[in-house]
């Protein structure tokens, strides 16, 4: 899940860092991220994962790092 | 809960200072496109310009609703006059939401309230226009000084202002959206004026381009990141004072359009005069923008009280709506303007008639522009391919 999430950060984030070697803690935001390149992000991480992020879930703080996007995706497809 | 005491009483200065400072001089600061001095000084007098900064600061401890009451009463005497108002509270707002954990920033809120200090906005920049969340300019710093150089496209009052909030990158090497907030005080900045500003309207907000040039210390700079200031308090502080300023001009336009329909009516007893009908479509429309505009101050001061509120202003669905009340209210209010003036027919669309409203429309007008509508429009259209509850 890992390597899938850091690939959509690599092509859909616009990171100025590379997206396989940044820290699972690392902000994005700061990386780079902006809210338009998030939204592609989320697009790419619904269609890889076949989940639909819940409303509650579209905040800057759930996407901002590769942890917190980890922790997400585990939580929808757990069920 | 009851409204505080003071409410009533708050909002009643405002409309005494509207009707007898602010009124009188709105001709004048139009036409000659100069800072409303008179109504802002009546403003300090009345200690309104601190009116958000908490009481234990010196303040009012004013909330977002009655604010915005006060931003639509003085939008009915003077545009210019609501607009500097409603732009220094945004300002002040940033500050007391998000520097409250710097002795030094709350020491300054504290002079903001002792000395009634003006504070100018510095966002848009040449090369970004009015896209907020991106910054060419930087903090350059060395130790705990910084320096900080900006092309800014607007600044409005700015050479009215004691001091100045400026957003730019947070160091040299950081990406465009990764922001800071940084509070610039009388004689830490220079201003060098780069345009004009004679405008179609809001020509008293006196708002040509400058490019900025400061140094400062460090605790000058606002913890935290931008981006979280700008969802939570910036934006919803923006649109929604802006949206109840545009409210109070839309509101006096429709109060002259009433009073040409009445005199109408009392010429002519027993026969309703044609334009009633369209005043009652008017009345319909005021009627919703007033709604629209309430309605969402109630729940930013509802949000904005919790810390689970706070949270769920950095949502996607709290900023789509915060988007579609500036882009409804800055439509809304030329429409109504344009229906009123349709009314008055020619009295109307001269300019010195007690039915003048081309001075209103001039100044609606700039709603759509001051930050473009079609930019909210494509971010509302970028989060609603991820958001899901209509
Ligand atoms: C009365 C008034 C007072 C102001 N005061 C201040 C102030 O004190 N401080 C301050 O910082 N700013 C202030 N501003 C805002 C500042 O002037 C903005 O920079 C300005 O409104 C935007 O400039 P622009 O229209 O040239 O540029 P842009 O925002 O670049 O827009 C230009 C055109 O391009 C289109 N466009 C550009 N990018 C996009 C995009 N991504 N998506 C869709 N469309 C796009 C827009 O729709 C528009 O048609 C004020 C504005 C007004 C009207």
């Amino acid at each position: 899940m890992e390597d899938q999430i850091r690939n959509i950060l690599k092509e859909h984030g616009r990171l100025a860092s590379d997206a396989a070697t940044l820290a699972d803690n690392a902000d994005l935001y700061q990386a780079g991220m902006t809210s338009h390149s998030s939204v592609n992000v989320m697009l790419a991480l619904e269609a890889e994962f076949d989940v639909e992020f819940p409303d509650r879930m579209l905040k800057r703080a759930v996407f901002g790092s590769v942890a917190s996007i980890r922790a997400a995706i585990e939580e929808l497809t757990a069920a | 809960m009851p409204p505080a005491p003071q409410t009533s009483t708050r909002l009643d200065a405002a409309h005494r200072i509207g009707r007898e400072i602010a009124a009188v001089h709105a001709g004048d600061v139009d036409k000659n496109a100069r800072f409303p001095r008179e109504s802002i000084a009546a403003l300090r007098d009345e200690k309104l310009l601190s009116a958000l900064v908490p009481v234990e600061l010196g303040g009012m401890g004013m909330g977002m609703m009655e604010l915005s009451t006060i931003c639509t009463a003085l939008g009915q005497y003077c545009s210019a006059t609501a607009m500097v108002f409603a732009m220094h509270q945004i300002q002040v707002a940033c500050l007391v939401r998000h520097a409250l954990s710097s002795s030094d920033l709350r020491a300054y809120l504290q002079s903001v309230a002792s000395e009634q200090r003006l504070i100018a906005s510095v966002t848009s920049e040449v090369g970004v226009g009015g896209d907020t969340r991106s910054s060419i300019c930087a903090i350059e710093q060395t130790q705990d000084r910084f320096v900080l150089a900006k092309d800014a496209t607007t600044i409005s009052y700015g050479e009215h202002a004691q001091d100045l909030l400026v957003t730019c990158r947070r160091h040299p090497a950081a990406a465009s959206g990764d922001q800071v907030m940084v509070l610039l005080k009388q004689g830490d900045f220079q201003l060098e004026r780069t345009s004009s500003w004679d405008t179609l309207g809001m020509r008293g907000t006196c708002s040509p381009g400058f490019k900025l040039t400061s140094s400062g210390h460090v605790s000058q700079i606002v913890p935290g990141d931008y981006g979280a200031m700008s969802s939570q308090t910036m934006v919803p502080f923006s649109h929604v004072l802006w949206a109840s300023l545009w409210l109070g001009i839309a509101i006096d336009a429709v109060a002259r359009t009433g009073s040409f329909v009445r005199a109408q009516a009392r010429a002519k007893p027993g026969v309703v005069p044609p334009a009633a009908l369209r005043l009652a479509e008017v009345s319909n429309m005021l009627q919703v923008l007033r709604i629209s505009t309430h309605d969402v101050a109630d729940e930013c001061e509802r949000l904005m009280s919790s810390s689970e509120g706070n949270e769920a202003m950095l949502a996607i669905g709290f900023s789509l709506k915060m988007n579609n009340v500036k882009i409804y209210a800055s439509e809304q209010t030329v429409a109504i303007i344009q229906a009123a003036l349709q009314i008055c027919g020619i009295v109307g669309y001269k300019n010195d008639t007690k039915y003048s409203l081309g001075r209103h429309l001039r100044d609606a007008f700039s709603a759509s522009l001051m930050v473009s509508n079609d930019r909210i429009y494509a971010k509302n259209a970028s989060m609603l391919l991820v958001h899901k509850d209509p």
